[in-house]
This record gives structure tokens, sequence and C-alpha cells, in this order.
């Protein structure tokens, strides 16, 4: 990871091919195009998951369990089974041979302990909410019905909440192991030297809240087979991922099994994971021969759709007088829930390189434990580790900006990697191959009217004005492109990530492109169709875009981590750029020329200073004839290609939120919200556009309104969209948003991704300017959500509420 | 079972219907009409919007008994001879989708929220759309589409009465 960047081996081959159209106005590269996508989604053709009927389909509905920690003593499933409608019934003990446990992909260290994680509890339930009996019926209403008859006794054990207790000498344990799932420690510099007789220490502790992703898509998984071979269909944002696992979980051959993600509506990480319904529906369809559905509802899903977040961060900062800053500490725990799932112990590594941001610094020192409790296990959500890092540096360089009596904005230039200093490897070792900060900082000021803002605060704090202005800044930097594979291996993942395509010439010159990563509202129809365009000339209406389906798309790495552009659609521009290869030659055969001669230039393969040439669609049909091709020329112009990172990308961006704050009724309300992002070059900016306005809604969210909020017993209480408070329109102001456009190095698309970009950003910016409204009360840091409650309770009480 | 009929989107359906089945379930599960989806189950998010009887409701909120002699209007039943309707061309003008998952509500929301206003300020969208949840593109591409689609349908409302105050030849 510490080494310097090249450009890649498929990047040199495209750069020496001299065959790479420059994203340009011109072109489809860098087009405001409306998305493909939008069709079926406007007029209600879409095929999600739940859409789906088979003939003779059964509908499959959970019992799950209603206490945090118990012992199963007694399941008695009879009365359920003579119920109208159904046809089987069945709780933990009947899989208990076949249902295997739910895959851990990430083995984060020597000491994790990884416990076992059946399907459907066996003997021990573990959080509220795991499933412990199943109901098949011929409807959903049956199947609802059905589960009141089932009857399970229960004896009850303690329950485990709160991570710092879990930890202590003779707290209850969740597992027989104990409560620590595993200790991880970074460290860059020599960290004593940095706080040895620093000017000034900063020493906080922040809470990242646990929160509920709720994309608006509840789950929904259909199972069947025909005897030989199954097919799954689920609301899932990894197919390629979940087939790998599902098949050495369950057994059932890779080759007998496909899977398919067809329309998914959202998913931010929660549909980033294997879960015990897809595994049951498969052991269902193979043992009663039928199809099977099962469709979560929302407060099904808030209970046991993984939850995202919930880490209790202590950061020291150490820095000289002159605000440059000598070194950060980080001593995080983070909460597992009660299990390992596929990625659940890699998320606070993922942010673990992250915490320096986008600073020099002498020396950092990061230290992780992983803690199980008995609540919903947590795993990916938006940003996963980075907006847990990126929220503690930005709020505790506000924190040191204001002990130092320096404005927050001079105390980062004098401190971020300035824009000539790219490649610049941090103290984390990690390469950041380009970018601009000042750039991205003058714009966001500009926009924002930062210098009229602090005078306007200036007055308001003058006249003591019961509203109060306040004025927050972030300036972000992310890892995203998840990612080189050899750097995933250093940090013991299970797995590559490389993303996979396929461009297919039709015969009549039309293009299906396979990919690999797989959309759920991002818009991969509609881009990978400009990439295409522009690669072949063909064109954008003359591209599909097929994925999602194993049967088609048989090879991927899927969607997360900002990486299906970064990754997925430099492998699309790979694949293309081999199709022309291929095209090349057979052009030249065709006009009986060097290949060497010919040139490719929208779509037309010609002999260089002559009119003679042969267009791509041409090619495609001669090559479907087959009539005259090159001895030994396979009729084919197809090609697939494997793209592998070199590196991450580093997307960065300066967010500033102007917020106003009553202080005495502790509402607040966003004033002015700008960001300006740097995602390198663009393929699409409406796109690129809605994914930062996403993102900085979801960032406010944490910030402002969501928690999953469990009781004292293990009851999660926030079970609804009544009681997790999910923004609406009404919640949100307009955000100005612009860009900077400093394009990555490390692939041949300049790109850099956009996903998570906004969600990163906006929670620090928020809650920055909460606290700076608030400065004269003495408050130097209100718990997210920043609710009027706590806001008001902070002005009244003052210090850190 | 008690027997409805019910039209929806044009077509007149009589079923027979337990007293408790949902109006989206009747939709989706029984006339297949699945356009309308489902995101909650307490009335929350709006995914599942229609337009009853020209209003627009919840269907998962709505028992189907109750639509008994109503007219629904779905997502699906929108465009008019092969036209998108103004506010779904608004929708995919102004990239006011990403999953997808909340336009059908949202369009249906929007349409009936120019009823009583035609021409919303920013403000009043946002406070007409409050019943209806996206997780996606944080709002302001769905407001920006509602004021397009209220411009488009005002500029229509207005062409179609000039229309027909000219005299027949």
């Amino acid at each position: 990871m510490t080494e310097q960047l090249d450009a890649g081996l498929i990047g040199e081959r495209i750069a020496e091919s001299d065959q790479l159209n420059p994203p340009s106005a011109a072109h489809e590269v860098g087009k405001a195009r409306r998305r493909k996508e939008d069709a079926r989604l406007v007029t209600g053709r879409t095929t999600w998951t739940d859409n789906i009927q088979l003939p003779g389909m059964m509908y499959v509905a959970f019992l799950r369990s209603p206490m945090a920690h118990a012992r199963i003593t007694r399941v008695d499933t009879s009365a359920a089974s003579g119920r109208p409608g159904v046809v089987a019934v069945y709780s933990g003990r009947d899989f208990v041979d076949e249902q295997g446990s739910l895959p851990c992909a990430w083995p984060v260290s020597e000491d994790v302990v990884i416990p076992d994680h059946p399907p459907m509890a066996v003997d021990e339930v573990r959080y509220v909410g795991e499933a412990v009996a199943c109901v098949v019926a011929t409807d959903r209403y049956r199947a609802a019905d059905a589960l009141e008859a089932i009857e399970i006794d229960y004896e009850p054990l303690d329950a485990v909440l709160d991570m710092t207790e879990a930890l202590a000498e003779g707290s209850p344990k969740v597992h027989e192991a104990g409560n620590q799932a595993f200790t991880w420690k970074f460290a860059g510099g020599d960290i004593e030297e940095a706080f040895r007789d620093a000017p000034v220490v900063i020493e906080r502790t922040y809470v990242q809240q646990r929160l509920i992703p709720s994309a608006m898509e509840p789950r929904a998984v259909v199972a069947t087979t025909d005897g030989d071979a199954f097919t799954l269909y689920s609301a899932t944002q990894i197919p390629h991922v979940l087939r790998v696992m599902l098949a050495l979980t369950t057994g059932i051959p890779e080759h007998k099994l496909r899977v398919v993600a067809p329309d998914v509506g959202g998913g931010f990480g929660s549909k980033l994971q294997v879960t015990a319904e897809e595994v049951l529906a498969l052991l269902l369809t193979r043992r009663l021969g039928r199809p099977v559905k099962w469709t979560e509802s929302r407060s099904e899903g808030n209970l046991t759709v993984h939850h995202g977040r919930d880490q209790l961060q202590r950061i020291s900062v150490a820095a000289d007088r002159d605000g440059r800053v000598r070194g950060v500490k980080v001593d995080l725990l983070a909460d597992m829930g009660a299990y390992l799932m596929l990625v659940t112990p890699g998320v606070p590594l993922l942010g673990a390189f992250m915490y320096n941001g986008i600073y020099k610094m002498d020396a950092y020192h990061f230290n992780c434990t992983g803690v199980f409790t008995t609540k919903m296990p947590t795993d990916a959500y938006r940003g996963a580790g980075r907006p847990e890092a990126t929220f503690a540096i930005e709020r505790a360089m506000d924190e040191l900006a204001h002990e130092l009596g320096m404005d927050p904005i001079e105390l980062r230039r004098r401190n971020w990697i300035t824009h000539e200093e790219f490649p610049y490897t941090t103290i984390c070792g990690l390469t950041y191959d380009s970018g601009n900060y000042e750039a991205a900082t003058e714009r966001a000021l500009a926009l924002l009217g930062y210098d009229k803002l602090r005078a306007e605060q200036a007055d308001r704090r003058d006249r003591r004005d019961p509203v109060q202005l306040g004025i927050g800044v972030s300036t972000f930097t992310e890892m995203c492109g998840l990612a080189p594979s050899r750097v995933l291996g250093s940090l013991s993942y299970g797995a590559g990530g490389w993303e996979h395509a396929s461009v297919r010439m039709l015969p009549t010159g039309k293009v299906e492109v396979v990919t690999g990563s797989s959309p759920h509202g991002q818009g991969h129809e509609t881009a990978w169709s400009q990439i295409v365009a522009d690669a072949l000339g063909v064109p954008f209406e003359d591209v599909s875009v097929l994925h999602g389906d194993t049967s088609v798309s048989h090879k991927g790495m899927d969607t997360y981590g900002s990486r299906s552009l970064v990754v997925g659609g430099v492998a699309v521009l790979a694949a293309c750029e081999k199709v022309k290869d291929r095209a090349k030659e057979l052009a030249a055969h065709l006009l009986e020329a060097s290949a060497d001669d010919i040139e490719f230039a929208d779509g037309t393969f010609k002999v260089r200073g002559t009119e003679a040439g042969r267009t791509i669609q041409e090619l495609a049909l001669a090559t479907f004839a087959a009539h005259d091709l090159p001895d030994g020329f396979e009729p084919a112009l197809d090609a697939d290609a494997t793209f592998d990172p070199d590196n991450f990308s580093f997307p960065h961006g300066t967010h500033l939120c102007a917020i106003e704050v009553d202080t005495e009724t502790g509402a607040s309300k966003i004033r002015t919200y700008v960001a300006v992002d740097d995602v390198g070059s663009v393929v699409n900016p409406l796109i690129v556009e809605g994914q930062v306005h996403g993102g900085i809604a979801q960032g406010i969210a944490q910030a402002l309104f969501e928690e999953a909020v469990y009781d004292t017993e293990g009851n999660l209480l926030t079970t609804t969209m009544a009681d997790y408070l999910i923004p609406s329109a009404a919640d949100l102001p307009d955000f100005v948003t612009d860009r900077t456009e400093t394009p990555a190095t490390t692939n041949p698309l300049g790109v850099k991704g956009v996903g998570e970009a906004g969600t990163i950003a906006s929670t620090p910016a928020v809650v920055n300017a909460i606290v700076d409204a608030l400065r004269p009360y003495g408050v130097n840091d209100v718990r997210m959500p920043c609710t009027p409650e706590r806001i008001w309770r902070a002005v009244t009480e003052g210090g850190d509420r | 079972m008690p027997r409805i009929t019910v039209n929806v989107d044009g077509i007149a359906y009589e079923e027979e219907v337990e007293p408790r089945l949902l109006l989206v379930h009747l939709l989706r599960d029984r006339l297949g009409r699945t356009g309308t989806p489902i995101g909650c189950d307490t009335g929350n998010c709006g995914a599942c919007t229609v337009m009853l009887d020209g209003r627009s409701a919840k269907s998962c909120s709505v028992l189907a008994v109750q639509a008994d002699g109503s007219d629904v209007v779905t997502i699906e039943g929108l465009a008019q001879g092969g036209e998108w309707h103004p506010m779904q061309r608004a929708f995919h003008e102004e990239h006011a989708l990403q999953c997808g998952y909340c336009t059908p509500g949202m369009i249906m929301a929007a349409i009936d929220l120019l009823r009583d206003d035609p021409d919303p300020s920013e403000e009043a969208v946002r406070e007409g759309l409050e019943g209806n949840l996206c997780r996606c593109t944080g709002y302001c591409n769905i407001v920006r589409a509602v004021r397009r689609g209220a411009a488009e349908m005002s500029r229509r409302s207005a062409s179609e009465s000039s229309a027909r105050e000219v005299p027949a030849p």
C-alpha cells in the first residue's frame, strides 16, 4: 500500500494503444444524459423481487425472538401446522444439520472470535428479532396467522448492551468465548514523541450512534428449484458474492445455483449481506420442492436488517501553538452486535486509515476493539468506517481551532496536503494520488459567503440573539473504489477487489455490455452506455447494459464502497479496448492495409490518409457472416476484461453548513448547505449531483434525526418509520453543490467514485455548525442525533451533552 | 367473503376478498398491479400511494372492501395513449429518482398536491410531500421535478381550456 503508484497494466496498455477517446463535452462522457433506467421506474414496470410470482409459490413468515438473550427450552409447532393454508412449520432444530453458519468474510485479526451463527436459532437467541421458527403457507396472511400458534419457551439470560460494561470483568457473556470479538492496531511514526511536551492536546470522546440503513425497498427473497438446480432472486447488492457464499453455506454446488438481483430499491450497504432469510429460502425450496417467497415488513426490517455505525471514539490530537498537528491517537470500541456477519469486523478497519483526514502529521496510532452485545449485528452502512473517522478528525480540528482561537479554515490550511505535494503518502501509508483542497475550499467559501456569515454570527453573539448562527466546516477525503486485491489480502479480507466486464458486438451493430457491478439505483445502465458509446464510437442508444443475474453476468464483485465506476467502469472501458484491437485487425484485413496504418475515430476504422474505412457495425456484421476473415481469426469481436486497481481512489471536498439554533427551544434549522466535491473526472454530472444530494441527506440525518434505540432489556424501540426518523422533504433544505475536477491518476477514466462522499462529509459539517453556534454557552459537543432536547440541555447545562 | 367491484386503471374487476385484505395487496397479489410498491407497515413512507376516486391515498392503509365501487388509478394507469404524464416526464428530466422505489407514490402524491396548489413554492412542495419518504435523492431534484411538472400541467390545461373556447366551425 505504501509503494508509489503506477497507472496499472490496463491503463498503460490503453495509453500505449493511443485509442482512448478522452472525455470531452463533444462526446458522451461528461454529458448530463437522462437515465435509461427511468422508463420502467416512472411507469411502474419495475421488477422488484416481491413482484415475482411463480406457479405454486408458497409464502414464508418468520417467528422472531422477543428476548435479547435467552435459552430456547421448548418448541412446539404442532398447533401451527394444523392451521388453514399451512404447508410446513419448522424451527432451527429442524435445519440443524443443513443450515450451516452465516458467513463472515473478514477475519480481521489473529485473535478474532467468529461465533457460530445459525440462520435460525437452535439453542440460544442473542438479539431481539433473531429468527427462531418459520411458517410456509399458501398466502402471506395465513403464514402470519400461523406464527401466533407456535409455542416457544425461553429461559432468560442477561442482556449485554453497553460496550464498556461488556468488556468489564464479570460481565455476562454474549458468547462462551467472551465479549471481545477482536483487537486491531495500527501505528505510524513515533506517537510518544508527537505527544511528549506537545503545547496543545485535545482529547474528546464521540459517540457514533447506531443507525438503521432503511433502503426504501424492504428485503425480499424468492427461491425455486427444478429438482436439480436452484434459482434465488433477492433484493441484494451482491448477487455474485452471494452465490459463492450460499454455495459454501448450503452445500448446493455453485454451478447449480443461479442468483438474480432484479430491480433493487436501494441498499446503502444494508443489502451487502448474506442473510438468514436467503439461506433458509433455499433450504425450504429444497425441502418442499416448491417455490417460496419471503418479504419483510418494515418493522421486521428495522429489527433484522444489519445496523450501521455504533462506535465509541476516543480521539487525541497533539499540536503546536501555531496549529500544526503533531500526532493523532484513536482508541475505538466498535459494537459488533451479537454475531459477525459478512464484513462486520472490517468496518472499523475501513476507517482506520482515514483518521488523519487530509492532514500531514508526524505520528498516528489507532487501536480498536470489537465488542459483542445482544443487539442486531452491525455491518456496512454508506461510508462504512470512513464517516466515523471523518467525523472524529473534523470535529477534533474544530475543537483545536477553538482552543487556539484560530479560524477553523485557517487551521486546516496550515495542516492540509497542498496541491503541489501530490502524490502524497500519508502517515497511514496510503498514497493519495491527486487532489486540490485549496481550490475546493475557496469555491465553497465563496458559495457560502463565509466572511459575511461570520460577521452576522459576531453580531448575533454581541446582541445575545436567542437564535444563534453556527458555521460548520468539513474538509474531507475518503478511500474508495474498493479495492486493490492485494491490499484487501493484507487486511485479511476473504476476497479480491477486481471487477469484470464483457462487451458483445451483436450482428446488427448493437452492443451488449455485461457488468459484474450490481446497481440498485445508481444509474450504471446510463453511465456504462456513455463510456461504451465513446470508446466504440457507437450511439448511446445502441448500448444495453446487463447485470445482476449470475447466469448472464457470470463473474463480478458487485456494488459497494463507491467502487462501481472506479473499478467496474474501468473494466468496461478495458473490454472495449480489446474489442477495438480485434476490430482493427479485421479492418486491416478487409481494407487490405497493415494494422499499423489503421486509425480509429468516431466508430470508424480508416486507412491513415484515405477515406477508405469500415465502421465498427460493419465489422460486427462481417464477423457474424464470417465469410472473409483473416486466417486464424476467431469469428467474434467480443471481449472480456477484469480490472484490479493498483490503489484506492480518494475523492475529496469541502462542505460548509450554516445553521440557525434557537437557544430557547433547542430547534435547529439549516440555513445554507454548500458542498464542493472533487470526484475526479465525471461521466454523468446529473448522476454525480444526485449521489451527492442523497449522500448529504443521509449524513445530515445522522447528525440531526436518526438513532436506533434499545431499551435496558435489549428491545429495539425504533421499529417503525414513525419512531426511526428518516428525514422527509420538509426536514431538509436545498443543497448548493459544485465541483472541482482533479482527475484520478490511477485509472484511465480519471474517476474517483461518488457514492459515499456526501454522507462522509456532511455529518461533521452539521455538528460542527451546531457546536459553533453554541460556543458562547460553553458548549463543546452535542451528542448525535442533535435533537432539540439535546441542544436545549447543552445550552442550559453547558459542556458536552 | 365480501364481493367487491373496483375499477383499476380503467379495468373493472369483480373480486371476492377477505375483509382484512389491504387494497395494496389486492392490487399487487391479486390483480398483478405490481407497479405500486410497499415500503413500510405504518403508513409513514407513502410508497404505495394511489389515486382513490381522484384523491391520493396510501393503499396500505385502505382495506380492499373500502374501495368497493371506487375508481383506482395507479402509476401504471397514468400514461395516456402511450404518452407519459407530465409529472412522470418531469421526474425523468430532473433526475428526481435513483432506485425508484418511492417514485410511484411520490408522483401520485405530487399530482394530488397540485390539485390544491397548481403553482406551489419550494416550501409548499416540501411540506406537501412530507408523507412520502425517499432515501436516495435528498429531495432536491424531487422538488424541482414537482415544480416543473406543475408548470407543464398548467401550460397544458391553459391550452386545453383555450382550445375549448374556440367555437366549432
